[in-house]
């Protein structure tokens, strides 16, 4: 058991489908500490770049390895997806549910799935069927149900991209507390905001490439290529 | 149509529902008298078609849902042939089930012919298709939209499989009620294994053919009707048992 | 006290004796169950044998097919030519005749083809083939379907040449009194299921007493050595009640709506 699964290293990294390449070549790399951010147009393959890296989709070509063996890396990452994928249970199952997994007892899996819900304010709510929640809540919910597995990485697809300002607040507090705590965060994002209040670097995806690569800092205010240029200023690039 | 014919179609018409009205009545009768017969029969029915229910559920369920979530090289055959299972003629399976526990065939050393128990083997090969195709059907949806998560939570195959039974286990359980559906009205299979014999295979469906047989249409309906409470009654008690219809619930 | 007591040992017995009660399969045709002498006639012998006889109605074809099989213990059925190639072929032991009754011509009651006029039978078929009147037959290779075809040939008619009126349903008795009824067609039915038939509807009994509407009932035990799990003992115990004079006793007096129903006339092993 390592310390740490990252980084994780992608080499010639290619996912293709129906013979069509989706993303790739792209050669990055994950570091031990930091936010990530994926920006780019849509369609530019923010979301398999995502899924590639979390093992959700297949490499066609090229490598993506993690620290560690092949069984514990799966193990020491989350995912919160775009449209929350709620158990059609309770709020409190779905927070049990993957402590349950791993075979932690009822009694202890039920209290601590009692601080989350505390902690994301839903703890009115914990016998409540998690279909009946607002977007937000789901949302929170899905969030906090990923971090109760206490990952390593947190990859997080456009969690906001449905939300209200309040409920995105909400979701951005609980990102920066988590990220100050040592979790390593990957998340794509649309909201220019969003991105430079979270960010520490930030990956710019276009047409399935990983096209710049930089700090935060650098990035938002000396961008290297032209198209990232257009991007920031709000150009809608193809 | 001519006056002559309408007032023809009338008097049939009349004639129907007086049957009918004859046919209620004898089940009212029935029931109010608790008919020893009626009330043997009545369980037997329900022994043959809950205990094939029990199994082919036991079977049919996980298998439906193991079908859902599992991709290999002839999945797409299997699932035809499931569906495809599920027109099987029940008298044909009687018949075949009939030659398999014969006492001159395979299984005949059993000695099951003619016995509840061939007809219970006999249902569960009728309606277990049934359940698995219905099963089926319904955990695909439930497989595409937990897929993601399942898989992000590095589930084992096996935690797949009971976390779908669990969450599905509402339209899981209307695919049992449509089997027992099948089951509790089948009567050319179990006609054949079953023997109608009287106190010892005889039940609602195969008196009813047999009263029907001897044209007293009367008591073969009023029979009718008793099935016919009985298959709702069973599927109520069902219901509130796992009360699907509370509030708020899907 | 003495009395409960004698009453409590007097229950146990018989439930004793009715747990120990043995039990056999007897596969008869649906022309003897419909006319209701099984009702009678089980009872009675479980009272006086001890004997649970499992009743398998079905066709003749099918009583011998399970009699072949040896999925019943005996047979009883009515179609001689059929017996006696089972008897011959080593599938039952002996024919043992118990009683017989008679077959008789029902139609419309207003009787198109006026065989209630007729003289014999095979005069009644040729006038119902010549009026091509709607005519319902078993069809399905029983006793009551083999006499039928028996006739017609005397008739000098051969049935697979008739139009669209002869209506071969194969089914049992009184599935096919229901489609006859119907219909409104002519049929032939033995007298015992059309007497406790309970849908005559406008159909009404034409034609009887002509001896070429004899109709036998016979008594096969399937053969033990061919399958040895067969209760021939039962068997033959059931076949010694059936011409005893219990059994006479039973079947003589036997009525349906004050009518007698069927004639013993067991004598010795054929």
């Amino acid at each position: 058991m390592v310390d740490t699964i990252l980084p994780l290293v992608l080499s010639g990294a290619v996912v293709k489908r129906r013979g069509k390449t989706l993303i790739g070549p792209i050669n990055t790399e994950i570091s031990r500490a930091g936010f990530t951010i994926v920006m780019g147009p849509n369609g530019s393959g923010k979301t398999t770049l995502l899924r590639l890296m979390h093992g959700l989709e297949r490499l066609s070509k090229g490598a993506a390895v993690w620290q560690g063996t092949q069984l514990e890396a799966p193990m020491r990452q989350a995912y919160v997806f775009q449209n929350p994928i709620m158990l059609r249970r309770s709020v409190k199952e779905n927070l049990t549910y993957p402590l349950r997994l791993r075979g932690v007892s009822k009694p202890a899996a039920a209290t601590i799935a009692n601080d989350w819900a505390t902690r994301i304010c839903l703890s009115k709510a914990l016998e409540q069927d998690a279909m009946n929640l607002s977007g937000g809540e789901k949302q929170k919910l899905a969030l906090a149900r990923a971090l109760i597995q206490k990952p390593d990485v947190l990859f997080l697809d456009e969690p906001c991209a449905n939300l209200d300002g309040r409920a995105t607040r909400e979701i951005e507090e609980l990102l920066l507390e988590t990220s100050r705590a040592g979790t390593r965060i990957v998340m794509a994002t649309h909201d220019m905001g969003q991105a430079r209040r979270l960010a520490t670097e930030v990956m710019f995806m276009l047409r399935g490439r990983l096209h710049e690569f930089a700090k935060a800092e650098v990035f938002f205010e000396l961008p290297t290529t032209p198209q990232a240029r257009a991007f920031l200023n709000g150009d809608i690039i193809e | 149509m001519s006056p002559k014919a309408g007032q023809r179609a009338r008097v049939r018409l009349v004639l129907a529902m007086s049957d009918i009205f004859e046919g209620l009545k004898a089940a009212f009768w029935l029931l109010v008298s608790m008919d020893r017969d009626l009330v043997e029969i009545t369980l037997r029915s329900l022994q043959v078609s809950l205990s094939a229910l029990v199994i082919a559920s036991a079977i049919g369920l996980p298998f439906g849902t193991w079908l859902a979530i599992r991709r290999f090289r002839h999945r797409r055959t299997t699932i035809a042939v499931m569906n495809a299972l599920m027109g099987l003629p029940p008298v044909v399976v009687g018949l075949i089930v009939y030659m398999l526990f014969s006492r001159t065939g395979p299984f005949g050393v059993f000695g099951l012919l003619f016995t509840p128990a061939a007809m219970i083997i006999a249902q569960v090969i009728i309606i277990t298709p049934l359940i698995a195709s219905i099963a089926h059907q319904s955990m695909r949806e439930l497989w595409a939209d937990y897929h993601d998560l399942l898989i992000s939570l590095n589930t084992g195959p096996w935690q797949r499989i009971r976390t779908l039974l669990w969450d599905g286990r509402r339209a899981l359980l209307t695919a049992s009620l449509a089997g027992f559906g099948r089951a509790i009205g089948e009567v050319g299979a179990i006609m054949i294994v079953g023997g109608n014999i009287d106190h010892a295979t005889r039940v609602l469906t195969t008196a009813i053919a047999l009263e029907t047989g001897k044209g007293d249409f009367a008591l073969a309906l009023g029979l009718g009707f008793v099935l016919i409470g009985l298959a709702i009654v069973v599927n109520l008690a069902i219901h509130r048992l796992s009360r699907t219809e509370r509030e708020g619930r899907w | 006290m003495t009395r409960v007591l004698l009453q409590g040992v007097l229950v146990f017995f018989a439930w004793v004796s009715l747990c120990q009660a043995e039990q056999m399969r007897l596969a008869v045709t649906t022309s003897f169950h419909n006319s209701g002498l099984s009702e009678i006639l089980l009872p009675a012998i479980q009272s006086e044998l001890g004997l649970n006889v499992q009743l398998l109605v079905v066709g003749t074809g099918q009583a011998l097919r399970l009699g072949r099989a040896g999925d019943v213990d005996a047979i009883l059925v009515h179609s001689r030519a059929a017996e006696e190639e089972f008897v011959t072929a080593g599938y039952g032991t002996h024919r043992r005749e118990i009683m017989y009754n008679d077959f008789v011509f029902v139609g419309p009651s207003s009787d198109p083809a006026g065989i209630a006029q007729a003289n014999k039978a095979v005069d009644a078929l040729r006038a119902i083939a010549l009026l091509q009147a709607p005519f319902v037959s078993r069809g399905d290779d029983s006793g009551t379907h083999r006499k039928e075809q028996v006739l017609w040939r005397q008739a000098g008619l051969d049935p697979s040449d008739f139009g669209s009126w002869y209506r071969a349903v194969g089914s049992g008795m009184g599935a096919a009194l229901n489609t006859g009824a119907g219909m409104n067609a002519y049929l032939m039915s033995d007298r015992a299921s059309w007497r406790n038939f309970g849908n005559k509807s406008e159909l009404a009994l034409l034609f009887a007493g002509d001896p070429a509407l004899f109709n036998q009932y016979t008594f096969i035990p399937v053969n033990p050595t061919l399958h040895g799990f067969v209760r021939h003992d039962l068997a033959m115990a059931l076949e010694g009640w059936l011409v005893g004079e219990q059994s006479k006793a039973l079947i003589e007096s036997f009525r349906i709506e004050g009518e007698k129903l069927f004639n013993f006339n067991a004598k010795g092993v054929d």
